[in-house]
């Protein structure tokens, strides 16, 4: 094994344990210094690795044995080719990114060290998930990523908000993670293995076996098992509840975990799955429909919000469902790309904004904001370059991955895609508008901060407080801006065609040649140049200008229109406001009905029928019956001497009359 | 190279030694010294179970370390102990847990601290007694004096509450173990010896084994304890003393969960086959119902009480579904339970002592006050709710597997666990320890102590080192469960 390998994930781990543990004696810069190390010693290994596997060295090879049971066997190993190579990439590099912006965004925080610590042990077990050659390692990391997400988000755990989104994000997580299993099992259970090889081999089979007692194609319901995990992580719709409220959480971590890395998990997964999902149409069908759904109406709550980093969140959702919705194409490298590109421009977004709220005196209200472009000029700058990608301006990085899964909505066969190309569409549109709308809210129009009232503060608030002057952030802040604007403008046009169209994912994703979307997109393709030059005459680039003049009109020029829409249209508000009651739905009626259920269970069936009844009432029982057979122990001479005589007299009659 | 030291006499008689010594010598005069000699004497006895796993020869089934001498040769009973693959981790565990329940007692008992200790050390022995007799009647004496130590522990040292928990201990247990006696008599009758290996071979006919099924269930049913059978436990757990709390859960739900591997299983194989389906019923209940009612806690160590009912669901699920997996899995469940339920039930004792109350809402936002505490807490809840990388996960992971390859929705309901563990232990987690501080209590709280930070540190180590690493159980397991399923699949009829 190549010991690359190991470096990659391990330099991160002993980063996170030196900071973890040791934070007291190294302090803060020593915790910062030995986790930037580990992640910028694991960026060159990964570096370094993906090299290699260009060169053609791929690896599938076990660490060490987890259990063995019977023929069973679990391990921990790694599977290095393209696909993991170029997810060790993203994770590694806006990882260090990360790392380098917190040194000024958590600059006055009490949990300096144990922030360093918490965002280096992710990295490690992101970086595990990717590298896993098996289901086994993969759920490790997918529930440990998952615990990193918990234990940031309430990173600030004194805030009643960050306590409650942390748990509620765990249990979702969980809800997803209870689907996982049941995939996972299903599949070990009818091939014997875990390892993903020895189980894509077996892929035939599987597809040709039945659900037990059913007609179901059993691979249908091992998928869609499958998928619902990926739903919790990567927060489609109706998993999606918790993502919003994570913003709780420290905006580095927004960036890094609910942006870039953590939340596209999913879409990994069943990426890294695809000779399974490729034999089941029910459920590429299912995820067609559950990304549609996400991409669209997400990006509709993005429209209202006015905390910066919630329309950001939004936007995330949506963008997930965009990728979902090429999983379910079979458009599966072009949801890699677009992950890739996404986690750049995305995790700029994010940082941009918590720029913009360090600037703002961690103020997180865009309707406090404005004219913030003279006084934050590279936080502007590259904000405005990240919102361009987001949207698809041709030739940015956005562009060429959207645009792909839009064009390849209309080569699928599937059932579902009249509903998903209207969705990715539309949502052309709505990512646009909301985009532009906290654009032009936050940088261009009135400086309304002088005006602004501080009664409410932001989210993000431990420290300042007194008259708002934004200030541009210092170069810790800004040199990840401009690092990650870099990719955000040209990854897309250097890679869209050795990766969607060359070799690269050649023996690492299966696609069935009747899904036609990645052929068809090979179709049309000519070129990257010509692909920008093309957009400009089709439906979404005109789509996505028509977004940013309306955003402009609405909220630079006529602000007028956006009151008078909100007041005529004050149901849809109100809908949209309460995210289609969703949280409200979930809190009464699973949180209150599975408190409910447990109160009366325990009262009424531990309590009253087992305790009460059988127990308490058994020992009531002989007390009863022994107090009434005590009358007959009265202790009296007579009373017994009588008792003899009648049983003597009993015997005799009994003794006559028997003769 | 271990053949002539009489190790697991050894096991179970030094405690008991220690703890008789202890007893008679010690009074509270001399506590100091009584506190040195007892955690001595909980590591010597331990010391002397390490050589079971380190001399363990996984390769072969048959019962290791064997040592036998006539007890009453009129009656075919014997003193006769040995351990296998199904055993050999139980002893080591219950001699490593005493050491804790030592070390957790130290300055926390001041009262009676001889027979505090004595107490311990002699019950440890007794329930090592009954992992490893090869006797019926010998386990039928381990298994029921076990009761008398623990009645006299959660009577003395427990809360307001505590003779109603103790006598109601004491008459559930007892009174379910009464047909047990009847069983083994009438297998004595039957075969002539008290010899569980004899039994395992003796032909019984359906009714007979349904009869001898059942009466072992009304002994080992409450002790595990299932549904609904379970009322005992979170009442005796409440009321008993953090120690107390910590072998209960951790060593002596496990008597009746082995009680069915050794006898149920093996000396009723057609009859559990009978009543797989009933038992699994039982098994699923119990972690979907007590997996809801824990939710509802108000009181932590009622919540971890019946968190444990619910773990323990998972281990009768195991057993019932003849499968390696599966059962492998109950029984890594069951050590991996014995470590996430002390050490829960140890953190909760670190918080009892300092505030004196076990409500939830008497804490909140400890970890303002308790940063240390708090980060050792998040580990045993993480654990309790079957986080990879912690022991608690493997346990579970595995009998979800089986339970999926035996019956999708078995699977699917066992599986719910994923959902309601994290639930009722991450929101108690938030409730006692995240948030602002809530109360003048909270605000004194002070960090652990040196040897509460030793205690739960060692526990997290364990906890986290079989997660990580679980081949050294299943190893052990392997051959012998694959024998006990041999032995299960063939009839007696």
């Amino acid at each position: 094994m190549n010991p690359l390998y190991l470096i990659v994930p391990f330099a991160p781990l002993l980063g996170s344990i030196l900071a973890g543990f040791f934070g007291k004696q190294i302090g803060r810069a020593g915790a910062h210094t030995v986790t930037i190390l580990g992640v910028a010693v694991s960026l060159v290994a990964s570096i370094l690795v993906f090299q290699d596997v260009m060169a053609g060295n791929t690896f599938n090879g076990t660490l060490y044995q987890w259990a063995v049971v019977g023929t069973l066997v679990f391990e921990v190993g790694f599977l290095i080719d393209s696909l993991t190579a170029t997810m060790m990439l993203v994770v590694t590099s806006v990882s260090l990114m990360v790392h380098i912006y917190t040194i000024g965004y958590m600059k006055e925080d009490e949990g300096y060290q144990r922030f360093f610590s918490y965002i280096s042990l992710f990295t490690f077990s992101m970086l595990m998930l990717v590298m896993s050659n098996n289901m086994l390692q993969l759920f490790f990391g997918w529930e440990a990523v998952g615990l990193v997400s918990y234990l940031l988000i309430g990173f600030w755990y004194t805030k009643p908000t960050a306590i409650y989104a942390n748990l509620k994000a765990f249990l979702v997580n969980r809800v997803g993670d209870f689907g996982f299993i049941l995939g996972i099992g299903l599949i070990m259970a009818n091939t014997g293995s875990m390892n993903y090889t020895e189980v894509f081999a077996k892929s035939n089979e599987l597809a040709a076996l039945t659900f037990p007692g059913t007609d179901w194609p059993l691979l249908a319901v091992a998928c869609i098992c499958l998928f619902i995990g990926a739903m919790g992580k990567s927060a489609q719709f109706p998993l999606h509840v918790w993502l919003p409220d994570s913003m709780e959480g420290p905006t580095p971590i927004s960036a890094l975990i609910h942006a870039a890395t953590m939340v596209t998990a999913g879409i990994f997964m069943v990426s890294r799955m695809s000779p399974l999902f490729e034999l089941s149409d029910i459920a590429l069908n299912f995820i067609l429909v559950i990304g549609s759904i996400t991409a669209l109406f997400m990006g509709f709550l993005g429209i209202i919000q006015n905390d910066i980093k919630r329309v950001v969140a939004y936007s995330t959702l949506s963008q997930l469902g965009y990728m979902t919705v090429a999983l379910g194409l079979s458009a599966y490298p072009v949801a890699i790309f677009h992950l890739m590109t996404h986690a750049f421009f995305k995790a700029l977004l994010f940082l941009g904004a918590g720029s913009v709220i360090i600037g703002m005196h961690h103020d997180q209200d865009i309707r406090n904001m404005g004219g913030l472009w003279k006084h934050m000029p590279i936080t502007w700058i590259t904000s405005l370059l990240g919102s361009l990608a987001l949207i698809g301006t041709p030739f940015f990085s956005g562009f060429y991955s959207k645009d792909s899964i839009i064009e390849a909505v209309q080569f699928s066969t599937l059932p579902a895609a009249g509903f998903a190309h209207f969705a990715v569409v539309a949502g052309v549109f709505i990512t646009a508008f909301y985009s532009f709308r906290m654009y032009f809210l936050v940088f261009h129009g009135k400086e309304r901060f002088h005006d602004a009232h501080h009664a409410d503060h932001g989210h993000d608030d431990h420290g300042h407080h007194g008259p708002v002057k934004p200030h541009e952030s210092p170069w810790v802040v800004t040199l990840p801006l401009v690092l990650l604007a870099i990719p955000s403008v040209i990854i897309g046009y250097i890679a869209v065609e050795p990766l969607l169209f060359g070799t690269f994912f050649k023996d690492v994703i299966t696609v069935n040649p009747e899904h036609g979307a990645m052929g068809g997109l090979a179709g049309i393709f000519h070129g990257a140049a010509a692909m920008g030059t093309h957009a400009l005459q089709t439906v979404p680039f005109w789509l996505a200008v028509a977004g940013v003049v309306s955003a402009a009109v609405c909220y630079l020029w006529l602000p007028v229109i956006p009151q008078t829409f909100y007041k005529v249209l004050k149901p849809i508000h109100t809908l949209l406001d309460n995210k289609y009651y969703m949280d409200k739905f979930n809190e009464v009626f699973f949180a209150g009905g599975a408190r409910g259920l447990g109160k009366v269970l325990w009262q009424v069936g531990d309590r009253v029928l087992i305790d009460g009844l059988l127990v308490n009432g058994t020992a009531k029982l002989v007390g009863m019956i022994s107090g009434v057979v005590r009358y007959a122990q009265s202790g009296f001479i007579y009373h017994y001497a009588f008792a003899m005589i009648l049983g003597v007299l009993a015997m005799i009659i009994t003794f006559i009359t028997l003769n | 190279m271990y053949n002539n030291i009489p190790l697991l006499s050894l096991a179970i008689w030094l405690p008991i030694a220690f703890g008789l010594l202890i007893m008679t010598v010690g009074n509270d005069k001399n506590a100091g010294a009584v506190r040195a000699f007892s955690l001595l004497g909980s590591l010597v006895s331990f010391a002397v179970t390490l050589p079971l796993y380190f001399g363990f020869d996984t390769s072969t089934a048959n019962l290791q370390f064997v040592e036998k001498q006539d007890w009453i040769p009129a009656f075919g009973a014997s003193y006769g102990l040995g351990v296998d693959g199904l055993s050999v981790w139980f002893v080591i565990l219950t001699a490593l847990i005493t050491v804790f329940v030592v070390v957790a007692a130290w300055e926390v008992i001041t009262e009676k601290v001889a027979q505090y200790m004595a107490a311990f050390l002699i019950l440890s022995g007794l329930m090592i007694g009954v992992f490893t007799a090869t006797d019926g009647l010998l386990f039928y004496v381990f298994f029921e004096a076990t009761l008398i130590p623990m009645y006299i522990i959660v009577g003395v040292w427990g809360g307001p509450n505590r003779i109603y928990a103790a006598f109601k201990f004491f008459l559930y247990t007892l009174l379910g173990s009464l047909l047990t006696l009847v069983a083994i008599i009438y297998l004595q009758s039957k075969s002539g010896t008290f010899e569980i290996a004899a039994w395992h071979k003796l032909p019984l006919t359906m009714n007979e084994q349904l009869l001898i099924f059942v009466a072992f269930l009304m002994a080992f049913a409450v002790k595990v304890p299932m549904w609904p059978v379970h009322t005992w436990l979170p009442d005796a757990h409440v009321e008993a003393p953090t120690g107390g709390s910590v072998v209960l859960a951790a060593i002596m739900l496990k008597l009746g969960a082995y009680g069915f591997l050794r006898f149920s299983l093996p000396i009723a194989p057609d009859a559990s086959h009978e009543l797989a389906g009933f038992m699994i019923t039982l098994s699923l209940i119990a972690v979907v119902y007590i997996g809801v009612v824990a939710l509802v806690q108000q009181d932590m160590k009622k919540l971890v009480a019946y968190s444990s009912i619910a773990h323990m669901g998972f281990v009768t699920l195991g057993f019932f579904m003849f499968q390696d997996l599966a059962i492998q899995g109950a029984i890594i469940q069951m050590i991996s339970h014995g470590f996430v339920s002390g050490a829960m039930f140890l953190c909760i004792g670190v918080l009892y002592d300092r505030v004196h109350s076990r409500d939830i809402s008497a804490y909140g936002g400890v970890v303002n006050t308790m940063p240390k505490f708090a980060a050792f807490f998040l580990l045993f809840a993480m654990a309790n709710s079957g986080l990879p990388a912690t022991s608690g996960f493997v346990g579970e992971f595995m009998v979800i597997l089986g339970a999926v390859k035996y019956n999708f929705w078995i699977g699917l309901l066992a599986a719910t666990t994923l959902i309601f563990g994290a639930a009722y232990s991450l929101w108690m987690y938030k409730r006692v320890v995240f948030g602002a501080v809530a109360n003048d209590d909270v605000k004194e709280l002070t960090d652990l102590n040196k040897r509460e930070f030793l205690m739960l540190a060692a526990l997290a180590v364990f906890v986290m080192a079989m997660g990580l690493y679980p081949k050294p159980f299943t190893d052990v397991l392997q051959v012998s469960v694959d024998a006990l399923l041999q032995h299960v699949a063939q009839s007696k009829i």
